[in-house]
């Protein structure tokens, strides 16, 4: 196959529309859509005893007002949860309007439909909702005392407790292995709150076809074919009465792959009652008190270890903070405990966690999804014992790797897709290597030397992980090539400025032959694709890219077989290049795909001069067979599924060099470095992009993004004046080089990106300042002010 | 009581436009929903991100922070304007050429950053790049490639002066 386009840094073709202004993002369209705002909580905790509209009846342009008494059968229950799991026994989850008690700020308690947005507003303004104000429960400690309660009927605030155990290859337990240990070490790690927080919010807009009794649905989501069935469900609608579409999405990181939204269900019930289109798009502080949060556990780590550095026993107890509902189920701090590990052996491995109410905004995954926590667990661990045994940090690392020859390497844990976690394949040590290389890890300690004859402080930090990828259960891929020529390609996941239309297209033109530009890429419309599970876990280019080569190659194998027919060869002996089907070595006997197109529909009205020309390689057909013989389907197109046997393991290693000012102890990031490895590349710019954006996103995590909230359950930070988000001044430039492991579970070789970029910059970052301060670092994000402290308090 | 609404008269991407709106309108709002230039983005409505950047008079400012009554008589342009007909802008090729956006929501508000910038200082340094942009948030890219881009946007305007 000539047409390689499967590994190029191929320009993105969603750019031209995007950067024009005619990218469709939701609240670009449906602009005679009436406009719903909601009245949300101002208490953390709180009984409703009263609602009065009355006010708000003389807005001018007010067309309804609904409280959750308005609501209808299946409306009025609480919204699904998720992911169940054996171990969230008190799994809660909200009504999509508050029903008598609220449980944080920001709980959606009353909707309004207005003519437009600023009138709707005005309308919320005068709604009087009389509330008695409870104590909430703020902070993880506060609610694993228990001794007040978010939910009534949950003992305890503990919504889950899972104890997952790796003994050692001899049977012996962590506990028994780290109390035999030559060394251990006990300490507590703290990690805050952070968020998704793209720059467009959620919104939803939806039309009713009253004349086809359809509804259509537009949503900024990451999952357009489960809000379908979610919003079918919830408003008793035949499934295919009910289309989903997510537009062009201003970014997602997690946020938007929970669903129903309130809004997706509410807008959509509107629309539908009221006759007329619907929409609402969320505004910044609404995303900040009504969406998603991130990252909030503590850990309590006991380790026991030999001379060497290596892992003995590993012990870690994590409160996870999962906020006051948990519609996602524990999936977070079930990746932090599973992902733990890395690409370590760790001997034997005990993990508990509590997953725990507070009444703040829920918590569910955002890029990285609990793998920043484990591996801030995990390489603090390693740095402390380097510093016990006074090793070398990346020695200790290099001790306890997984070795090359060692895989597939069973963890002997449970992954949060239910099935054993097995690493695939990797190269840890050459993976280290290359990093050392890249950072200048051996030559910095005389480079710290010289800086601090000169004043400077400057320090070193590493921090290896590893991911799972690509997680199951499915996605499929469509692919159709019509008489023009063209291929169109459908999946169901979403994008999110992932560039799908393009390394979609690269890998669609690659497995069939053509060029490029005759490809295109269709994702997250029910309309075009209707089974999907969605874009999140690092999974779109594994899942639906191995989706649609397979799909590819289902098309190319009929194309062929009819080219040969239509050429009188065999098929094994065709190529296709270009588009055109020929004799492998003789291109002169060759058909274009566009004829294939037409010869494999039997009926063939000359509506284009391709259908024309296709007549004269028509042979004559059988009598005795029909048109459409058995098995066939008129028509050039295929469809097809991957489904993965369980997730493959992508993994990487990040280096910083960072200055803290001796006076204002300030931090600055004076070097970043990242070798990454996921397997096969499809497009490396685009793979290159994704790691910067996550690097950045890491760096806001360590250094300045955290949630706070007071003792009464205000988000005392909820906007961009006060929640920092790093400028392009706050970004170092990241250095890269990548290593290529293929996968062997799926056909392309390939493992996610997405998220690798942010996972370890936290536990990289603490260890640069660790190796600058000579203080120990335990908390992230760290301030300044925080640093400042801790240095008064060491000295 | 219906609000009372004000005349008023932009000059956006070089066509005179005539709307009606009320004085507390937003600028983006009236952009996007009044003149159906949705290319202007919102992100934050409280002039920290940039994504609504658009240049009035030549000058970038936040459509979020400025009532469409104050722009009355004055000359706009958008994301929608930069391009020369079909012709993506130098800035707007330099994006595409160095991968400088992800999902794009932040982009238009770049895009009419960096034009202003490139307009005042045609071959900027690195720092003064950084000073530019440092108005503008992304969450996708890591500015990274954004940098790149503003730089090659300066090459290919010298080159096409």
């Amino acid at each position: 196959m000539t047409t390689k386009l499967f590994g190029e840094p191929v320009q993105r073709r969603e750019d031209p529309r995007l950067l024009t202004g005619r990218g469709r993002y939701l609240d670009d369209l449906g602009p005679d859509a009436l406009a719903a705002a909601f009245v949300r909580s101002p208490h953390a905790h709180a009984l409703i005893r009263d609602i009065d509209v009355s006010d708000a009846l003389d807005v001018d342009g007010l067309v309804a007002i609904y409280t959750w008494e308005d609501l209808p059968d299946r409306l009025a229950e609480p919204l699904p949860l998720l992911i169940p799991h054996p171990a969230l026994t008190h799994g809660r989850t909200a009504h999509p309007l508050a029903r008598e008690r609220v449980r944080h700020v920001g709980e959606p308690v009353v909707m309004v439909v207005a003519r437009d947005r600023y009138l709707a507003e005005d309308a919320c303004a005068l709604i009087r909702v009389d509330y008695e104000v409870l104590k909430p429960v703020v902070g993880v400690e506060e609610a694993a005392q228990g001794a007040r309660l978010v939910h009534d009927d949950v003992p305890g605030n503990v919504g889950a407790h899972l104890v997952q155990e790796a003994p050692a290859a001899d049977g012996r337990d962590a506990r028994e292995l780290i109390e035999d240990a030559p060394h251990t070490l006990a300490f507590r790690l703290d990690v805050e709150r952070s968020a998704s927080m793209p720059l467009e919010g959620r919104g939803v807009y939806a039309r009713w076809d009253a004349d086809d009794s359809s509804l259509r649905v537009y949503s900024s989501t990451q999952t357009s074919t489960s809000v379908r069935m979610a919003v079918a469900a919830k408003l008793g609608l035949p499934l295919p009465k009910v289309e989903v579409i997510a537009p062009d999405v201003g970014g997602g990181f997690g946020v938007k792959i929970v669903h129903p939204w309130p809004e997706e269900v509410l807008v959509p019930w509107a629309a539908m009652l009221l006759g007329r289109e619907v929409k609402w798009a969320e505004d910044r502080r609404e995303h900040f008190i009504s969406s998603a949060h991130e990252r909030a556990q503590v850990q309590f780590v006991r380790v026991g270890f030999d001379d060497d550095g290596r892992l003995l026993g590993l012990e870690v107890t994590i409160l996870h903070d999962h906020g006051a509902y948990t519609p996602y189920g524990i999936i977070v701090p079930i990746i932090t405990s599973t992902q733990l590990p890395g690409p370590y052996k760790l001997g034997a491995y005990r993990v508990e966690f509590s997953s725990v109410y507070t009444n703040t905004v829920q918590v569910t995954p955002y890029r990285g999804a609990g793998r920043p926590q484990a591996v801030f667990c995990m390489e603090r661990t390693m740095d402390r014992i380097a510093a016990h045994l006074g090793l070398d940090r990346t020695a200790v690392r290099a001790a306890n790797f997984i070795q090359p020859d060692e895989f597939p390497y069973d963890q002997g844990l449970t992954f949060q897709d239910g099935r054993p976690l097995i690493y695939d394949s990797g190269d840890y040590p050459e993976s280290l290597r290359m990093l050392k290389e890249l950072i200048g890890w051996d030559a910095f300690p005389a480079e710290k030397e010289r800086a601090a004859a000169e004043g400077r402080r400057i320090g070193i930090g590493v921090g290896c992980y590893v991911e799972g990828t690509g997680v199951g259960p499915y996605e499929g891929g469509h692919v159709q090539i019509t008489s023009d020529g063209r291929v169109h390609v459908s999946t169901g996941l979403t994008s999110q400025g992932q560039g799908h239309e393009t390394v979609f297209a690269q890998i669609a033109a690659t497995e069939l032959g053509v060029p490029l530009e005759r490809v295109s890429v269709v994702t997250g419309d029910t309309r075009r694709f209707g089974y999907a599970v969605g874009t999140f876990a690092s999974r779109a280019a594994v899942m639906s890219g191995n989706a649609i080569a397979l799909a590819c190659r289902k098309v190319r194998e009929k194309a062929l077989r009819i080219a040969a027919d239509a050429l009188e060869a065999d098929p094994r002996d065709l190529e296709i290049t270009d588009g055109m089907v020929h004799v492998a070595g003789s291109p002169g006997a060759a058909i274009p795909l566009a004829t294939v197109a037409v010869l494999s529909n039997p009926l063939r009205y000359a509506f284009d001069a391709e259908a024309a020309r296709a007549t004269q390689f028509a042979g004559a057909s059988s009598p005795d067979r029909p048109p459409v013989d058995e098995g066939e389907e008129p028509g050039l197109e295929g469809r097809d599924y991957y489904s993965p046997i369980r997730s493959t393991f992508a993994s990487g290693m990040h280096a910083a060099i960072v200055e803290t000012d001796p006076l204002t102890a300030e931090i600055r990031i004076l070097r970043y470095a990242v070798v990454h490895d996921c397997g096969n590349l499809v497009n490396p710019m685009i793979v290159e992009g994704q790691i910067h954006g996550g690097v950045a996103q890491g760096v806001g995590g360590a250094l300045y993004e955290r949630m706070v909230y007071d003792g009464h359950g205000q988000l005392l930070n909820a906007s961009f004046m006060d929640f920092l988000m790093p400028y392009a001044t706050e970004v170092p430039k990241v250095e890269t080089a990548h290593l290529q492991t293929p996968s062997p579970l799926n056909p392309l070789g390939i493992k996610g990106a997405g998220e690798a970029g942010v996972i370890p910059v936290s536990a990289v970052i603490a260890s640069a300042v660790e190796d600058a301060e000579g203080i120990p670092i335990t908390r992230m994000p760290l301030s300044p002010s925080e640093l400042f402290d801790l240095r008064r308090a060491a000295s | 009581m219906p609000e009372r609404v004000h005349e008023i008269t932009l000059t956006v991407n070089g066509t005179v436009r005539r709307v009606a709106v009320p004085g507390r309108r937003l600028l983006s709002d009236c952009l996007r929903h009044d003149l159906g230039l949705t290319g202007t983005h919102v992100g934050c409505e409280h002039g920290v991100c940039g994504c609504c950047t658009v240049l009035l008079d030549g000058e970038p400012v936040r459509s979020c922070l400025t009532f469409a009554v104050t722009a009355d008589g004055h000359e706009i342009t958008t994301v929608e304007g930069l391009a020369d007909g079909e012709r993506m802008s130098p800035v707007q090729r330099a994006f595409a050429e160095c991968h400088g956006l992800q999902c794009g929501f932040c982009t238009p508000g770049f895009l009419c950053t960096v034009t202003a910038l490139l307009r005042e200082n045609p071959a900027p340094t690195d720092e003064e790049v950084l000073e530019g942009i440092s108005g503008n948030l992304c969450r996708c890219t890591g500015y990274q490639n954004i940098i790149k881009a503003v730089h090659r946007a300066a090459e290919l305007t010298a080159e096409e002066s």
